[in-house]
C-alpha cells in the first residue's frame, strides 16, 4: 500500500443550530479550512469523499449531489459512505484507501450534520411494522445494553458522571466543542433527570450543528507535520442474532484487532485515543471491547483516561460534547490525527506519537477505526 | 400597498419549513404473514434454523447466523425472562406510549434471540434483570405483535 497522510485538518465551531449557514456552507466551511491547513485548493483535489448520518435525519435524499458544488467536486470522483453512525469513520477509512490504492493522490473528505434541520430523535423513534411501538431514540435503544454492562462489570454508578465530567473538562479545553461545561460537578450529573434509566441528562450527548474535513494524500512533502494512517479497520455484524454480545460486540473487537495489526502497535503503546462516546457508559465498554484496558470501569475510576493519564481518551471532549452524527465519527479520526501532528492546542496530549480514531454505529453494528502516528511507515 | 407590505414581500427568503408525509401499505411477507396469523390464535409461533438449530421469534426467512432458509415452525411460550430493560421517561414527538414505561428485551421461553417489548403492571422501579415476566393479550384480533399489549411479572403483580 503506499503510505498516506492526514496534510490538511478543518472542522466547523460545532453548536445546537447554526442558522448563519445553509449544510453547502456548512461543509464548505470545514473543507475550506482543512484546504487552507494543506496550502492547497479545490483545483488540487483529485476526488472527494462524504459521509453523513442516514438521509432521513434531514430529509435531504443523496445530499452528496446537491453538495457537490460546495466541495469543488463538479466533473470529479465523488463518493458518499453509509454507515450509520459511524459514518464519519468509515468515510476517513474510504479516503484513506482511494490514496493507498494508487488510484487517487489527494483526497478531500467530509463528514457533516445538521441536527437544527431535523429531528433524529423522531427518526430513530419511528414505529416498525407488526411489532409493538417500543422504539425510543438512540438512548432507548442503548440504555438496556448499559444496563447488561453495568450489571455484568458491576461498575458503581458513578463511573458514567465520572465520564460526564471529565469529557465536557477536556471540552471545555477546545473552543470547537459545542457543550462548554468547564464547571460540571459530579453532583450535578447524579442530580440530572433519567431520561432513559439508567442514563441521565447530562450522561448524554448534545445534538449539534457541524462537519469536519481532512485532506489526505500520498504527498506530504509540503507538509511539516503529516499525520501517517499506520491502521485502518471496517467490520459489522448483524443486529440480530442469536448470542449476540451487545455489550462487547464481536465485530468492535475484530475491528480493533485488525487496526492495531495493520498498524503493527499493541493497544499499550497508544499515546491517547478518540472513541465514539454518545453516552458516558460507553467509554469503559468500548475500553474493554477494543482491549485498551481489561476493566474499563476501574480505569475510569482510576483517572487513566484523563488528561495527564495513562491513556487519555477524548481529550477534545469527544461526542459527548459535540455531536453532528456523520460528523461525530470523523471527528474522532481528525482528532486523533491532530494529536500526532501536535496542533491539539489546549487540548493537546504531550508528545503524542500514536494515536486511535474510532466510531460506532447502528445497534452497535458497525466499527470503524484508523491508527495515526508522526512517524512515515 | 403599505410599505412595510413591500418590505415583507421582498426580504430575501433565509429558512421556511417543508413537512413532508409519506403514507404505505406494507405487505406481509410470506414468514412474517405466518407469524401474524399465529398471533390471531394468541399463538407465538417461530421458527428454528436447520444448521444451527436456534429459534427466533418473530421468524426469520433466513438464519441470520447460518443463511439458510428456516421451514420448521415452533411453538414458543406465553412466558419468558428479562434479558435488560430501560425505562423510558424521556417524551418525544411520535410517542405513542406515555413515559414512564418500561422496555424490555425478553428471552421468551423456546427461542432464542430476545424480543423487544414492554413491561406492565409494575411500577418501572420493581424491574428487575432475569425477572420471569408473560404475555398479556389483547382480546382485538389485531395481526401485529402488539396484540400482546404488555408483559406483566409472571403469575400476576407481585
Amino acid at each position: 500500500m503506499i503510505p498516506t497522510a492526514v496534510i490538511g485538518i478543518g472542522q466547523t465551531r460545532h453548536a445546537a443550530k447554526r442558522p448563519d449557514v445553509s449544510m453547502p456552507g456548512l461543509v464548505r466551511e470545514a473543507a475550506l479550512r482543512a484546504l487552507e491547513d494543506a496550502g492547497l485548493t479545490f483545483a488540487d483535489i483529485d476526488a472527494v469523499v462524504l459521509g453523513k448520518a442516514p438521509d432521513m435525519f434531514e430529509g435531504v435524499v443523496q445530499p452528496e449531489l446537491f453538495l457537490a458544488e460546495a466541495l469543488g467536486a463538479v466533473g470529479k470522483p465523488m463518493f458518499r459512505v453509509h454507515t450509520a453512525g459511524s459514518v464519519g469513520g468509515s468515510t476517513a477509512v474510504v479516503a484513506a484507501h482511494h490514496v493507498s490504492s494508487g488510484v487517487h493522490k489527494r483526497v478531500l473528505t467530509v463528514a457533516y450534520e445538521k441536527q437544527s434541520e431535523s429531528n433524529a430523535m423522531w427518526a430513530l423513534s419511528q414505529p416498525f411494522p407488526f411489532l409493538p411501538p417500543v422504539s425510543a431514540g438512540a438512548g432507548g435503544y442503548f440504555a438496556p445494553v448499559i444496563r447488561a454492562y453495568i450489571d455484568r462489570a458491576k461498575a458503581p454508578d458513578h463511573i458514567g458522571w465520572q465520564v460526564a465530567v471529565k469529557d465536557r473538562q477536556h471540552g471545555a479545553l477546545n473552543p470547537c466543542a459545542h457543550l462548554q461545561l468547564p464547571d460540571i460537578t459530579l453532583e450535578q450529573v447524579k442530580a440530572s433527570p433519567l431520561l432513559w434509566d439508567p442514563i441521565r441528562y447530562l450522561e448524554t450527548c448534545p445534538s449539534s450543528d457541524g462537519a469536519v474535513a481532512m485532506v489526505l494524500s500520498s504527498d506530504a512533502s509540503t507538509c511539516r507535520n503529516p499525520a501517517w494512517v499506520l491502521g485502518t479497520s471496517v467490520r459489522s455484524e448483524p443486529l440480530l442474532f442469536a448470542g449476540r454480545d451487545e455489550v462487547n460486540p464481536r465485530a468492535g473487537q475484530l475491528c480493533g484487532a485488525d487496526c492495531y495489526a495493520e498498524a503493527g502497535v499493541t493497544p499499550d503503546q497508544l499515546d491517547c485515543a478518540e472513541l465514539y462516546v454518545p453516552f458516558s457508559w460507553y467509554e469503559p465498554m468500548w475500553l474493554e471491547n477494543l482491549g485498551l484496558f481489561e476493566s474499563g470501569w476501574r480505569a475510569v475510576d482510576a483517572g487513566h483516561t484523563k488528561l495527564g493519564g495513562r491513556l487519555p481518551i477524548n481529550p477534545s471532549g469527544g461526542v459527548m460534547c459535540s455531536n453532528p452524527i456523520g460528523a461525530s465519527g470523523m471527528l474522532r479520526f481528525a482528532e486523533a490525527a491532530r494529536q500526532v501532528r501536535g496542533t491539539a492546542d489546549a487540548h493537546q496530549v504531550d508528545g503524542a506519537r500514536l494515536a486511535m480514531g474510532h466510531a460506532y454505529g447502528g445497534g452497535s453494528q458497525f466499527f470503524a477505526a484508523w491508527i495515526v502516528g508522526s512517524t512515515r511507515p | 400597498m403599505s410599505d412595510s407590505d413591500h418590505t415583507h414581500e421582498t426580504a430575501p427568503v433565509t429558512r421556511f419549513k417543508a413537512p413532508t408525509r409519506l403514507d404505505y401499505t406494507v405487505t406481509a411477507a410470506a414468514v412474517t404473514a405466518d407469524f401474524l396469523r399465529h398471533i390471531l390464535e394468541q399463538r407465538l409461533v417461530g421458527r428454528r434454523c436447520p444448521v444451527c438449530a436456534k429459534v427466533y421469534l418473530p421468524p426469520r426467512g433466513v438464519c441470520p447466523t447460518c443463511a439458510v432458509r428456516c421451514h420448521e415452525q415452533v411453538e414458543a411460550g406465553h412466558a419468558g425472562t428479562i434479558d435488560t430493560f430501560s425505562v423510558v421517561r424521556i417524551p418525544f414527538e411520535g410517542q405513542v406510549l406515555e413515559p414512564p414505561y418500561v422496555c424490555a428485551r425478553i428471552l421468551i421461553d423456546g427461542t432464542d434471540a430476545p424480543l423487544l417489548h414492554i413491561v406492565g403492571e409494575i411500577a418501572p422501579e420493581e424491574v428487575t434483570l432475569g425477572m420471569r415476566v408473560e404475555a398479556v393479550w389483547d382480546d382485538r384480533p389485531l395481526p401485529t405483535l402488539a396484540r400482546v399489549r404488555y408483559f406483566r411479572p409472571e403469575g400476576g403483580t407481585p
